[in-house]
């Protein structure tokens, strides 16, 4: 067995001391040693963005960090996004509109997008495809997710949203 | 689940501490920045070094410094998307911050970083699988074999250069500045590039690069071009560099550099040369994006079909050069915009 | 009808697995964690087709932190497969390799890490045979085979149907045209990686926890290949993070786990990696197509000609199945009277084929909705307009005796010409730009199970709390297409209350009744009609106790809104939670069950088995392109796309289906492939299987037509399949319309259609797809009469209900 490093994270606003080998992914540690399982894992290999979380704000893959280079830094994860008991709008737009249809993209797409409204309060549909674009979801198409994203900026940026259910195109 | 072999992983604060680190380890150690190229390949055991040397805590290898007009510096240790989100970069060397914002995806180019794009390991489809799958097909002489799979009568390693900013800076004329334990040296990044798969860095194992060094800018022109399925994700599996000067409606210098269809960027030469002199005709234009594609030699070892990315590596030049001459894209569609 | 007479059916509502998966909260197999949990790797073929001589697992059983190591020896000798006609695989391989990636042995260890090391730490020693990577190369090749059983050397089965004289009908047409298509094989690709965990019992029973959508099925097969009593077996569906299909056969690994968790007395776990998904495959077969018709000069079929050579990879799989659906709905979408299909499927050294999204179905829709727009081509007639005419006509019986009910085909045509502006763009945009047309049809359900007997193929129990809450128990499982909702929708429209006082549990064998599976777009209807029916006998056993009390006649009371009321006189009623209480009293215990059996429809004649269905699907799908015509790069701007589901129960979740297929179509029509060299599969990832990205995705405009079938819970058919498969044909005849260029074949990449370009350039036809087919000789055809235009059975014009 590797020897075992103490570390110190941050997640989710919490301090978290874990005992684990150096060569332990964030992905790993995040999963197997604090129980963060909505964290999910695509390929392990930077090639999918299905481990999307958050360093200080910004989107990296958990599967190629390292725990040991992230000392001091705040990592977020979905569980993270919102108080305990509350949903962020991003995660009631990703509901509301069927934009979650098997669930597993989700996390890492959901804090990505939380990375873009952080950084831009209205987005276009462009912006997000570029955001989005190193996030494969095989199930929804897209369509579903990129317009809860502009709901949720929508509705974080204050204006009355007019109508949070799509209503076009139904027979 | 694809996970990391063992290693230990020390943490230097600056480069002098970390090129010691890596002499002291000798060649069980590798070193690691972004981690982005390194990680995938060490899960598929490309490479499984005993020690890291992380470089991710030097502050000095961070950052954009000096000016476009007296050439701006930029730290190894940067990432792509802050070069490729820098307003001098944007304004005064366009192509790079296209090249930067074009590799890999958003959550990679917040990690990656530009030392790590240009020093990124050659690729092959051969080469980049699991351990497993290269020992069913019969390992390759890159890592754990001795023959070279897409040219097994080749003695030597023909593993793709798939770096997206190493052309553009060749073309750029910008210069590396590489620290070792025996001291540092400028060199051009046209001379930073080996011709083989395997040993392709013209850097000594306990170098580190440190800055890329960008020339005075003032009136350049350049573009950045890049042939791959999808619009993220992908490596290159073409990519064209072009920077020119223009005096008086004539072309000063120019320079054009093929990525991702040799073991290294490839300038064409001859092509760069014709243009020297010359207005930017349609005509001019097309004679020299065949004279371009003669150094394109790529093989079936990438995504899309070798004799279509040789195809393509005229297209993409004569693109490249109608774009910097305010030309459309495609010929037939002249007259049109005209 | 209006959606106004409901309170649940046809909202948008929010699924009820929403709220979970948003905060991450949904656990998957590969989430569980159990105490003392061993993690398990199996060692994989290095050659794609050997004999085994030697396995020798010395090494790796003498590893610290091995616990055990099995190879084939420690099953029983007992094959398994998803098919009773092809029980070819075995939880690891004997004697036989017949694939890279084909399973040896398998390790259960401290963790992950140690387990991959002793898997490589496995000597095998083989004896290689020659492989067969190709169709053409298995239908030549009699000295090696790959199986030994099926119609012929490496041939796994073959067939030949005719429905009415062909000849005849190509003698009295107009035109008679002839084409040869290729669809290349493609996977599903599922975020998920397969997982699975399995637990033993002290008192020997077992439970088994995976991704899987067909629990039944893996039920099934556990009980055959580890050969104990289905009694003791428990399997558990957990949340599918995607299947489309790849996670509908029973797999190895599942096998694995429950013999390793046996021998080590430990809950084991398997994760499988990108690369070894890959390898389980199951995904879309490479087909070689031949399509004939005959044809008036308004573009009226006469006659049908089809053939399909199809690569089915190393295992039976559903492949019979597949090959029989290449053949069987080609006739559900437009009239054809006479009708001849030839198939023969072959047995490959490549990962299985088996079904994915429009299983066996997207390739001869491609090579016939190609063929159409050329036919309309030559005719000059308007593609849309001739389909439109040709059309088949809602209650009518199908060359190949299949019973047509409603066909909302004509409207779907109409709706996506009018939103596309179809008729100002096509053959009108500039060079470069164009527009294609193409249309579908599928089926709501497989009319036959997959092993013969006549129970039902969904069941449901309802049961009511003295609270008034409500569980639904359902074998059907959730893989994100959104199943428990729907569970949920028809159950709370039943009963009148709202879907939040509905608990589901689903795809559990020790506590749900059978459902055969997520697969073949059956769950809407066989588990919704298996629910609904259980909760409308709730419904009666609470209204003749709320009766009672209010001493009024059960008829004249309506359950909505939360309550049971007198339906003249609303003011008199009581909660639901009351009538529960009153039913309870009256009735004992509230729980009533629900089961459905699809009507038996299927012609007379062997292999009619294959396409019948309760009812059909419709799409029309116009695609609209922009073609570089120096790089031959393909974009698709926008995609119009009109499906007639019947009733729309949730038209969120059903326009999610559709755009996720439009999206698994655009991927096959333009870049995924799976590919082969030198006997391995030459991209087994995420990077270089080449996924389509938001950036690739265009716009989607999804429009929902609506035909209220009366086979359907509240008239609802499927939307997950079918809307997949007019999207790769009308791509391939946008890229005609623009630079005048045919692809025939799938994935329509940049080289070919510069190459096409390049032919054009030297005068030559502008097309680029396959020259010609292997020699083969199909077997006599079965010889049935058409029952083209006959009225369908009239006990299917039933009441619809709701």
């Amino acid at each position: 067995m590797p020897t075992k490093t103490i570390l110190t994270l941050r997640v989710n606003g919490e301090t978290h001391e874990v005992a684990v080998p150096v060569h332990k992914t964030l992905l790993e540690v995040l999963r197997e040693d604090l129980g963060l399982i909505g964290t999910k894992h695509g390929c392990e290999l930077g090639e999918c963005g299905t481990c999307t979380v958050l360093v200080d704000g910004q989107p990296v893959l958990s599967c190629l960090a390292l725990p040991v280079e992230l000392g001091g830094r705040e990592i977020l994860t979905v569980e993270g996004m919102a108080p305990p008991g509350q949903l962020h709008p991003l995660q009631q737009a990703f509901a509301e509109l069927g934009a979650a249809q098997c669930g597993y993209c989700t996390p890492g797409i959901l804090l990505t997008s939380l990375a873009l409204l952080a950084d831009k309060r209205e987005p276009t549909r462009d912006e997000i495809r570029q955001a989005l674009s190193g996030n494969i979801c095989r199930c929804t198409g897209y369509t579903k997710i990129l317009e809860a994203v502009e709901l949720a900026a929508l509705r974080m940026s204050g204006t009355p949203s007019p109508s949070p259910l799509p209503q076009g195109g139904r027979g | 689940m694809m996970r990391l072999p063992p290693f230990t992983y020390l943490a230097p604060l600056s480069v002098g501490e970390a090129v010691r680190m890596m002499a002291d380890h000798g060649p069980e150690a590798m070193f690691v920045a972004g981690g982005t190229d390194l990680y995938p390949n060490m899960k598929r055991r490309q490479f499984e070094p005993k020690v890291l040397v992380g470089l991710r805590g030097i502050r000095e290898l961070v950052g954009v410094r000096g000016e476009a007009t007296t050439g701006l510096v930029i730290g190894a240790g940067t990432t792509l998307t802050d070069v490729s989100e820098h307003p001098a970069v944007r304004e005064h060397v366009p192509a790079l911050a296209v090249a930067a914002g074009l590799v890999s995806t958003p959550p990679l180019r917040n990690m990656g970083t530009i030392g790590g794009n240009v020093c990124v390991d050659p690729r092959c489809n051969y080469y980049n699988q699991s351990y497993q799958w290269r020992r069913a097909i019969g390992f390759c002489m890159k890592k754990d074999g001795d023959i070279c799979l897409v040219a097994p009568g080749s003695s030597r390693c023909w593993a793709v250069s798939s770096t997206d900013t190493a052309p553009v800076l060749w073309s750029l004329g910008a210069r590396a500045r590489l620290v070792g334990v025996g001291g540092e040296r400028v060199v051009p990044v046209a001379s930073l590039f080996k011709d083989d798969g395997i040993d392709y860095l013209a850097k000594a194992r306990d170098e580190v690069l440190t800055e890329i060094l960008l020339p005075p800018v003032d009136g350049l022109r350049c573009a950045y071009l890049k042939l791959r399925r999808r619009g993220s994700f992908d490596f290159p599996v073409l990519g064209v560099a072009v920077a020119l000067s223009l005096d008086g409606g004539r072309v000063k210098t120019a320079k054009i550099v093929l990525g991702a269809v040799a073991s290294q960027p490839r300038e064409a030469v001859e092509a760069g040369a014709l243009l020297v002199g010359e207005r930017l005709t349609p005509a001019l234009i097309a004679e020299v994006a065949g004279v371009a594609a003669r150094p394109s030699k790529p093989l079936d070892n990438t995504d899309l079909t070798h004799p279509y990315r040789k195809k393509m590596t005229k297209v993409f030049v004569a693109r490249a050069l109608r774009r910097l001459a305010g030309l459309p894209d495609s010929p037939e569609n002249e007259e049109e915009v005209a | 009808m209006s959606t106004e007479e409901f309170s649940v059916i046809g909202k948008p509502l929010a699924k009820v697995d929403a709220w979970e998966k948003v905060v991450g909260a949904a656990r998957y197999a590969d989430d569980f964690f159990l105490p003392r949990m061993a993690y398990a790797k199996i060692r994989r073929s290095d050659h794609p087709h050997a004999l085994i001589k030697r396995v020798d697992t010395t090494r790796a059983q003498a590893l610290p932190g091995v616990y055990a190591v099995v190879t084939g020896r420690d099953f029983p000798a007992v094959k398994f497969g998803i098919l009773p006609v092809s029980q070819d695989e075995e939880a690891l391989c004997t004697d036989k390799v017949r694939m890279v990636g084909d399973p040896i042995a398998a390790v259960a260890a401290v963790d992950e890490e140690t387990a991959e090391k002793a898997a490589d730490l496995i000597d095998v020693e083989y004896e290689v045979l020659p492989p067969i990577m190709s169709v053409e190369e298995a239908l030549a090749q009699d000295k090696v085979r790959i199986h030994e059983y099926g119609d012929g050397p490496n041939i796994h089965k073959a067939v030949a149907f005719e429905f009415g004289d062909v000849e005849e009908g190509f003698r009295q047409a107009d035109l008679v045209r002839e084409d040869v298509f290729f669809y290349q094989g493609n996977t599903h690709l599922p975020m998920e990686q397969h997982a699975a965990v399995a637990q033993w019992s002290p008192d020997g029973k077992l439970t088994l926890w995976s991704s899987t959508q067909t629990p039944h099925y893996v039920h099934r097969a556990l009980a055959k290949t580890l050969q104990m009593p289905p009694a003791w077996i428990r399997v558990i569906a957990a949340p599918v993070g995607g299947g489309f299909g790849g996670k509908t056969d029973p797999f190895s690994h599942e096998i694995v786990v429950a013999r390793l968790a046996q021998l080590t007395g430990r809950p084991v776990k398997i994760g499988l990696t990108r690369e070894e998904v890959f390898y389980c495959h199951r995904g879309r077969h490479p087909v070689l197509m031949w399509i004939k018709t005959g044809v008036t000069k308004n573009g009226e079929i006469l006659a049908m000609h089809c053939r399909s050579y199809v690569d089915g990879g190393a295992y039976g799989s559903y492949g019979v199945a597949s090959l029989l659906y290449t053949g069987a709905l080609q006739t559900v979408t437009y009239k054809v009277p006479r009708y001849k299909f030839e198939g023969v499927r072959a047995f490959t050294n490549k990962p299985p084929c088996g079904p994915k999204r429009g299983h066996g179905t997207p390739q001869p829709r491609y090579a016939l909705e190609c063929h159409l727009d050329k036919v309309a081509e030559q005719l000059r007639l308007d593609p849309a307009e001739m389909r439109r005419r040709i059309a088949v006509d809602e209650y009518t019986k199908t060359a190949n005796h299949l019973t047509i009910t409603t066909c909302g085909l004509r409207e779907c045509i109409d709706r996506v010409v009018e939103a596309s502006g179809w008729r100002e763009k096509h053959r009108k945009l500039p060079y470069g730009k164009g527009v294609g047309f193409a249309c579908s049809s599928y089926l709501t359900g497989a009319g036959l199970p997959i092993y013969w007997n006549d129970m039902p193929h969904s069941g449901a129990i309802v049961k009511v709390d003295r609270g008034g809450g409500v569980a639904i128990l359902c074998g059907a499982t959730e893989i994100g297409q959104g199943s428990d909702s729907v569970l949920t929708y028809v159950v709370a429209e039943q009963l009148g209350i709202d879907p939040k006082d509905i608990r589901v549990a689903t795809a559990d064998s020790d506590l749900t009744p059978v459902d055969l599976g997520s697969y073949s777009s059956r769950v809407t209807l066989m588990a919704g009609h298996a629910a609904a029916q259980a909760a409308e006998r709730i419904r009666t056993l609470l209204h003749e106790a709320v009766a009672k009390k209010l001493e009024v006649a059960p008829a004249e009371l309506v359950s909505r809104g939360g309550r049971v009321f007198v339906k003249d006189d609303p003011e008199r009623g009581v909660s639901f939670a009351e009538a529960a209480v009153l039913g309870e009293t009256m009735h004992g215990t509230l729980a009533c069950t629900g089961s459905y059996t699809p009507p038996k429809r299927a012609g007379k004649f062997k292999g009619s088995g294959v396409g019948p269905s309760p009812c059909y699907s419709y799409t029309a799908c116009v695609a609209e392109v922009s073609v570089d015509p120096d790089t031959g790069e393909v974009k698709v701007d926008r995609v119009w796309i009109a499906h007639d589901v019947g009733r729309a129960l949730n038209p969120l979740l059903v326009e999610g289906q559709v755009e996720g297929s439009v999206y698994m179509g655009l991927g096959e029509a333009l870049m995924e492939e799976q590919v082969f060299r030198e006997g391995l599969h030459k991209i087994p990832s995420m990077l270089e299987y080449k996924s389509p990205t938001t950036l690739e995705t265009p716009e989607i405009y999804t429009i929902l037509v609506e035909t209220v079938d009366p086979e359907g819970p509240f008239g609802a058919k499927e939307a997950g399949q079918g809307p997949l498969l007019p999207v790769p044909p009308a791509v391939a005849n946008a890229v005609h319309d623009a630079v005048g260029a045919r692809i025939d074949e799938v994935p329509i990449s940049p080289e070919k259609v510069a190459r096409a370009l390049e032919l054009k350039k030297q005068g030559k036809p502008a097309r680029v797809g396959p020259e010609r087919l292997p020699v083969f000789k199909f077997p006599e055809p079965v010889k049935v009469a058409s029952a083209f235009g006959e009225a369908a059975d009239p006990s299917v014009k039933r009441k619809t209900q709701g």
